[in-house]
């Protein structure tokens, strides 16, 4: 068949790219360095539930979580705001709303440290007011602060698009059978986007709970998250074996968060970005 | 005595620029089956959702039994929808969707059982309660469309073409079936649709609009035997529409002949359009007939023949049980009846 053929490239791709590295990920987490070389061992994903270890991911998830909540609290009014029926202003404030997306993400990281540093603009603006200035950055405020700004867009986006494909005509029917806004919202409206609120919030969870660079920059050290330990294994302690180990942890959990959380999603419809 | 639910009072509406109705005047009366009826972008639609509190006119107001309800929320109106394209809510199943108005009313959750139930059973979709709507076909969907409105017992039901999406049997069924249910319930229908068969076997009332006036409100009766304009004699049913001469009271000239007609009070001479129905053409032997011409063309229609007969410069469409055969010389008989006199319409 022709159609197997075109897609060679792509199948090459998958394996070079995705597959045999998974495989060697796979098989450093399996594996400990022994005087004797290489050997099977499970010795990594004991070490992963030690105490500190354990509380490190404990963070992790309760950033993520808290990130995700407060992105969801925001995104959700935000999405209902850009699918509304103003069509003129619309455009103006998607494009006002993706433009900070095309800067580099660590670029505007950084820009939130100088915002937030001790003699930071914030601060400034505090003494500048007479009031006291605030410890602000190094904080696991600053760092939810940092993944609430850099992932908010993933979670507008998806809902944004599952409101605008609801149908007008179904509002206006539940409005004939004696729905008031608020009970539309209720009934139908929110019902209906959630496919997308669940991608929303796969799409900021996930990348909220492995990241290392936010809570390096915002959170100064303090606050190591998975990510991080990911990073410290396979960077300084040069322990690919460990880090592999969390790594796949890490790919598991995901994975099966997005199993359950794609089973609210029966209706296959999907947030519009997978 | 017949009481008036709904009335128009001088009506317009605009959407930027574009005149979707122009000073309607409409009454609709307790009990009875309504129809809006006209080609496509009349404003059937507009007038519908006026009156269900979709769409605020730019003038004059909406009458609901005496009381002005213009600026009235549909929520608020006891008025219920049935949707072009159904509009069933996809995340809820059948007993979910029929059960909405009801839960919103917060009734009791047996009763509200017992009356999907009721209302399941006269839609024929017994036992349909659990069931997904995107496993419905089409017109299963549009019976719950219906029961959805239904079950709420509003005093007026509107609907949309509800059945633009049928085939042709289907509809043919639904047709009689919702005709039925009308009767049955005692609830004030206000249809729309563009097909005239449906308008005429359906309704009490049938208003035939055209670029957002109303051109005639009457009777299916009335309005195919007596069209008041070439519009509506086209529009509902198939016509020959010719030009011709009052030459005095009773006594028309057209197609180069004079005839007998039953119409009367027109200016002596007085330019005219002249409607005859298909069906009211007989076709005789040209010596008994003053208009003689060519048949044309032969089409079987299953219950009766089309011919096109080619007279001079007119062509004339006739339906027949019998036929004659292409390129025979025939004569058109026309009765003084089957002649319908309307004035000439300047504009345009
Ligand atoms: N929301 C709108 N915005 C702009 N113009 C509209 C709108 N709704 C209707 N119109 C215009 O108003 C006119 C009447 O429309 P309407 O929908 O009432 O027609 P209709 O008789 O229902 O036609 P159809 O048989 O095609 O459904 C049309 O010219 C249409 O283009
Ligand atoms: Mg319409």
């Amino acid at each position: 068949m022709k159609s197997k053929w075109l897609s060679f490239p792509y199948l090459v791709w998958m394996l070079i790219f995705i597959f045999i590295p998974l495989l060697l990920v796979l098989y450093f987490s399996l594996t400990i360095r022994t005087p004797d070389g290489l050997v099977f061992s499970f010795d990594n994903f004991r070490r992963f539930f030690e105490p500190i270890y354990l509380k490190v991911f404990l963070r992790s998830v309760y950033l993520a979580l808290i990130s995700t909540v407060i992105c969801l609290a925001l995104g959700y009014p935000m999405a209902m705001i850009l699918a509304g029926n103003n069509f003129k202003r619309k455009n103006v404030m998607v494009f006002l709303f993706v433009v900070p997306m095309w800067m580099n993400f660590l670029l505007r990281t950084y820009a939130w440290m100088t915002l937030l540093e001790r003699q930071g603009l914030l601060n400034t603006f505090l003494t500048f007011l007479g009031l006291p200035p605030l410890n602000l950055l190094y904080t696991q405020e600053a760092v939810v602060l940092g993944m609430v700004y850099n992932f908010l867009p993933f979670m507008v986006l998806p809902i944004y698009s599952v409101l605008r494909k609801i149908d007008r005509q179904l509002i206006e029917a539940a409005a004939d059978l004696g729905a008031d806004q608020m009970t539309i919202f209720r009934r139908v409206i929110f019902p209906l986007s959630l496919p997308g609120v669940m991608s929303g919030i796969t799409m900021v969870f996930m990348p909220a709970v492995t990241t290392f660079v936010i809570s390096r920059l915002l959170g100064g050290g303090q606050f190591t998250l998975i990510g991080n330990l990911i990073e410290q294994q396979f960077l300084f302690v040069g322990d690919w074996h460990f880090g592999s180990a969390i790594s796949m942890v890490m790919m598991v959990i995901i994975l099966l968060s997005m199993g359950v959380l794609s089973r609210y999603d029966k209706e296959h419809e999907g947030g519009g970005l997978w | 005595m017949a009481q008036n639910i709904i009335h128009l009072v001088n009506v317009s509406k605009n959407y930027n620029g574009t005149e979707a109705l122009r000073n309607i005047n409409l009454y609709i009366r307790k009990n009875e089956f309504l129809t809006l009826l006209g080609p496509s972008g009349c404003g059937k639609t507009t007038t519908l959702r006026i009156i269900g509190g979709f769409e605020e006119p730019d003038s004059g107001e909406v009458l609901f039994n005496g009381v002005n309800i213009t600026s009235v929320p549909p929520y608020k109106r006891k008025v219920n929808t049935v949707f072009q394209k159904y509009a069933l809510f996809p995340h809820l199943d059948v007993f979910e969707n029929i059960a909405f108005g009801l839960k919103i009313k917060k009734m009791d959750k047996k009763l509200i059982a017992e009356k999907v139930h009721n209302i399941l059973e006269l839609v024929n979709l017994s036992g349909y309660e659990r069931r997904e709507i995107d496993s419905l076909s089409g017109g299963q969907q549009q019976r719950v469309a219906i029961a959805r409105a239904l079950v709420n017992e509003p005093e007026v039901l509107l609907l949309d073409e509800p059945l633009g999406a049928l085939d042709l049997k289907l509809r043919q069924e639904m047709q009689i079936e919702l005709k039925n249910m009308q009767q049955r319930l005692g609830i004030t229908f206000v249809y729309v649709t563009h097909d005239q068969e449906e308008a005429l076997s359906m309704s009490d009332t049938i208003v035939v609009m055209k670029e957002g006036t109303i051109q005639q409100i009457g009777t299916p009766t009335d309005i195919y035997n007596e069209p008041k304009n070439p519009f509506v004699a086209d529009f509902i049913g198939e016509s020959n529409i010719v030009s011709g001469i009052m030459l005095r009271d009773y006594f028309v000239q057209f197609a180069g002949a004079t005839f007998d007609c039953v119409d009367r009070g027109f200016e002596e001479n007085e330019p005219v359009d002249v409607v005859i129905r298909p069906e009211d053409i007989q076709v005789v032997s040209p010596a008994e007939s003053k208009l003689q011409g060519e048949v044309i063309a032969v089409t079987f229609k299953g219950v009766h023949y089309e011919m096109i007969v080619q007279n001079n410069s007119t062509r004339w469409k006739i339906q027949s049980t019998s036929m004659a055969p292409v390129g025979s010389k025939v004569g058109l008989q026309i009765l003084p009846d089957a002649i319908h006199i309307m004035k000439r319409v300047t504009a345009k």
